[in-house]
């Protein structure tokens, strides 16, 4: 069972989500840095990227509805305030906005471009975890969420070279990832599809084994091996106890394709401790290929392939290949939980804890006890949204709250999303005038 | 292009060729064949120059049933072939000198054949699909026996200028290079060109993960450049013979070009079959014992099924009908062996009310009266996959190999040849392994038999028993 946190004042009760929506959509939903990350620098007004994205809102009693698109952050932040939506999606940027899609000729509306995303979701890795099932999550194995999100951050960046990424607790049990560069947001559905099989090592489906290994390993997958091994013997050993009981065992040794090694190494397990006989397994592997490595060949990255199995990200190919995919948008409230989407730091993922992440009880309980009278009448037009002055001149609630701490890793975001496009304006400007 | 004209006229525009001939039109003797072209030949030129280019093609569709492609065998029987048919093709494109008018010469001549095949191989799917096999095939040699300066020439005029990595850089990533690449050690990485290619540009390297990524680019070695550039060959060449078949029919010709284009796929494909030699000579009580001497095994297991089961289901008693036609059992004799296997699984009522029929209709008896000509290879390989309830298609290629080893020892087959058929088979060499199995079931190992049809499997066994 998950903590309780001992800081939140109120325990979040799903019933109450009608109450303290309107609260969250009026003082905490962080709408300046929001609509400025949709923006990318484009200018408000007809043509801009943020007018022709598609959103879409569940609300209350489920009804579900599509092809939401505001023209500026003012005609968002009023639409969020009436309809206080239980989720919002967001969409693809299209070919016209999309609440006005009935305007343009049938084959011209279309999806052209949208974040690279990856939606990691712990129910996946259900058959290598122990200590929890499904929706429940807990310390134990929010370790392979920090597995997951050290492999694809460092594979994103070191080989696809992007570089500017926003990693986003999804609000129950995974987490989000947007590649927000400009290449990311024109990619193919076939090169989305391609970046995943590239890196996707979990073959899906119930096979007994799904990882075997041969040479050459690429070089990516030795990365993700030691990505996984600085986390093995904590998560794996001690917290999961991955060789402790009979039945667990015997899933293990089915995964070493040589019958008797399997043999060989089971009778070595006899009264030991986990931490032991994962010792004895890795040595009698290693010595038997050494000591024929043509013929036992298959036995040389056995305890990768294990390692692998247990701790590899489970990918989910269709949410990251489609262009038109909606995703849950970062900052809304999960409704069972009443966590908030809040952005990750990915450069301290281990401190990372789900269980401490504010619920919306929590920030409205904060924001009534702040001395601050609402700001709506002094809501500055569209135009703030360009300017580049930091926001914490304008008083926006939020970030007096809790919710600030999460705040780094977005606008970190914003601030090199728009060093990137004052330097591209530079280089395009000088392409003008004819300057180097 | 036109044609003809009086011997004086066709004079002068021989000098005009010559004149737009220059290394200009054909900076370099690989093309994609991107564009059509626009100099003028004579009537007698077309049809050689197709001819000759149909000659190899031809001959590349038998090698690769006889030996791996790219092997060192193929490339030594397909260089013999060349050097005596086509030297053209045998030509390197040699950077920094001056071209020849000879390598002009050829470079029309290969320009023009091609455009000219595109025609005559527009026309159906099948004679599509086999055309594109065989210039892809054909592009491939020749790309592989070129310098490296001379594909990077290649590469920079089709606009796929790639920048080469340093050799600080290659020494850098060394470990890197080694294991993304298939067949790469230290040596070669050492001695190989490595280009810097967005990874978008090779998409199917990476998703199969077998080039190293650094920063959004893909360092692709040069042999790999081929599989980039036969993909876009692929696909050029594809949507080109689409819209060359939507044009076709709007041709404004008169009759000298057409019939001459239809005459080439005529004995193009895969090789048709006449069943008209063989009417008569083989009779009903021959077929069992024939079917363990001289079927090809996918007849074979077509026989025994319906032997044991008194039931075949469509495709597999097309397979076999049309199969037993050609190897000469009569309409009557037909009738009778069908009327008699699956009437016992049916009732003899039901057979002459239904399936008869369909096999007078195979032997151009109803109908249309078409008359069917009977699968070949190729046919059988990619058409209608069987399910687990057919016994039709090629055992080689839709049996599993365990399945398949089994079979083959049940016939008798010694380890060694089955190991070897299992390993073709593994590597997607369907015919060469049936070819195989037919070399040892005749005793004539070290000759490596053809298989293009089963008819033709069956005369050649025939041949050698009698």
């Amino acid at each position: 069972m998950p903590e309780e946190d001992k800081d939140s004042e109120t325990v979040y009760d799903p019933n109450s989500l009608p109450s303290l929506l309107p609260i969250y959509y009026n003082y905490i939903f962080p709408y300046g840095p929001y609509c400025k990350w949709l923006f990318y620098g484009s200018k408000a007004g007809s043509g801009s990227l943020f007018e022709k994205r598609e959103f879409s809102f569940t609300l209350q009693n489920d009804i579900y509805v599509r092809y939401q698109s505001f023209a500026s952050e003012a005609e968002f932040r009023k639409e969020l305030k009436k309809m206080n939506p239980y989720k919002i999606d967001i969409g693809a940027i299209y070919s016209a906005p999309p609440k006005h899609r009935n305007r343009v000729s049938g084959g011209s509306f279309k999806p052209l471009t949208k974040e690279l995303v990856f939606d990691i979701d712990m129910t996946d890795y259900d058959d290598v975890r122990k200590c929890c099932q499904g929706a429940d999550i807990c310390r134990k194995c929010w370790t392979l969420m920090s597995i997951a999100i050290k492999i694809l951050n460092r594979a994103l960046k070191d080989d696809f070279g992007f570089k500017h990424l926003l990693w986003v607790y999804s609000g129950r049990r995974g987490v989000h990832c947007w590649v927000c560069d400009e290449k990311a947001r024109s990619l193919s559905a076939h090169a989305r599809s391609s970046i995943v099989e590239y890196l996707s090592l979990i073959q899906a489906g119930n096979h007994e084994k799904r990882v075997t290994l041969r040479d050459p390993v690429h070089p990516y997958i030795r990365n993700c091996h030691q990505v996984i091994r600085s986390y093995w013997d904590k998560y794996a050993i001690e917290d999961q106890g991955f060789l402790d009981e009979d039945k667990d065992v015997a899933k293990v040794l089915k995964l070493i394709s040589d019958l008797d090694v399997r043999e060989k190494v089971e009778k070595q397990f006899a009264g030991k401790n986990s931490a032991e006989r994962w010792k004895k397994l890795r040595e009698t592997c290693t010595s038997t290929y050494e000591s024929d490595p043509k013929r036992n060949r298959k036995l040389r990255y056995t305890s990768h392939e294990i390692m692998m199995e247990f701790c590899f990200p489970r990918l989910d190919v269709n949410v990251s290949k489609g262009i038109n995919h909606l995703l849950k948008s970062p900052f809304c409230v999960h409704p069972k939980t009443g966590r908030v989407c809040v952005p990750i730091d990915v450069s301290r993922v281990d401190e990372f804890d789900p269980f401490t992440v504010p619920t919306i009880s929590d920030l409205c309980t904060q924001v009534e006890k702040t001395e601050i009278t609402p700001n709506e009448k002094t809501e500055t037009p569209d135009t703030e949204v360009q300017e580049t002055g930091d926001s914490s001149n304008t008083k926006k609630l939020y970030r007096k709250t809790s919710l600030q701490d999460y705040m780094k890793p977005f606008d970190s975001l914003l601030e090199n999303l728009q060093k990137e496009a004052a330097k591209q304006n530079l280089i395009l400007q000088s392409d003008l005038k004819g300057e180097f | 292009m036109q044609f003809g004209g009086t011997p004086q006229r066709r004079r002068t525009r021989r000098q005009m060729l010559n004149a737009t001939m220059d290394e200009d039109s054909y900076p370099h003797g690989l093309m994609m064949y991107n564009e059509p072209p626009s100099v003028n030949i004579t009537l007698q030129e077309f049809e050689s120059f197709a001819f000759e280019r149909v000659k190899v093609l031809h001959f590349l569709d038998s090698l690769s049933v006889s030996a791996v492609k790219n092997s060192t065998a193929y490339n030594e029987k397909l260089t013999e072939f060349l050097r005596k048919n086509y030297p053209g093709f045998l030509l390197q494109t040699a950077t920094g000198r001056e071209v020849s008018d000879a390598e002009l010469n050829w470079r029309r001549k290969d320009h023009v054949s091609h455009f000219i095949l595109r025609l005559a191989y527009c026309r159906s799917e099948e004679l599509r699909r086999w055309f594109l096999d065989k210039e892809l095939d054909l592009f491939k040699f020749r790309f592989l026996q070129e310098s490296s300066s001379s594909i990077q020439a290649f590469l920079k005029l089709n606009n796929l200028t790639y920048e080469p990595i340093s050799k600080e850089e290659r020494t850098r990533y060394s470990a890197a290079l080694c294991t993304s690449s298939y067949d790469m050690n230290e040596a070669n990485v050492e001695n190989s060109l490595f280009y810097r290619v967005p990874f978008i540009d090779v998409l199917n390297l990476v998703s199969s993960r077998k080039v190293f990524l650094h920063q959004g680019d893909a360092f692709v070695p040069q042999k790999e450049f081929l599989s980039i550039i036969s993909t876009r060959f692929r696909e050029h060449l594809s949507k080109a013979l689409a819209m060359t078949s939507r044009a076709l029919p709007q041709l404004d010709e008169d009759d000298r070009l057409l019939p001459m284009l239809r005459s080439f796929n005529q004995t193009a494909v895969t090789s048709a079959y006449d069943p008209k030699k063989n009417e008569g000579k083989v009779t009903v009580s021959d077929l069992e014992e024939l079917s363990k001497i001289s079927y090809p095994l996918c007849m074979r297991q077509v026989h025994s099924s319906l032997k044991e089961t008194h039931h075949l289901r469509h495709w597999a008693r097309m397979q076999y009908g049309l199969f037993l036609k050609a190897i000469g059992v009569t309409l009557e004799d037909s009738l009778k062996f069908w009327r008699q296997e699956l009437g016992k699984g049916i009732g003899i009522d039901k057979f002459d009310k239904q399936y008869a029929y369909n096999i007078r209709h195979n032997y151009g008896k109803e109908g249309k009266r078409t008359n069917y000509t009977p699968y070949s290879c190729m046919t059988i390989i990619t058409k209608n996959p069987p399910s687990a309830q057919d016994h039709h298609g090629c055992p080689f290629k839709h049996t599993s190999p365990d399945l398949l080893r089994q079979k083959l020892k049940s016939y008798k087959t010694s380890t060694d040849v089955i190991e070897e058929i299992i390993t073709l088979v593994k590597a997607q060499h369907f015919q060469i392994a049936c070819g195989k199995y037919f070399e040892v079931t005749h005793k004539m190992e070290g000759t490596s038999f053809q298989v293009t049809h089963p008819n033709h499997y069956f005369d050649e066994s025939q041949k050698i028993l009698k």
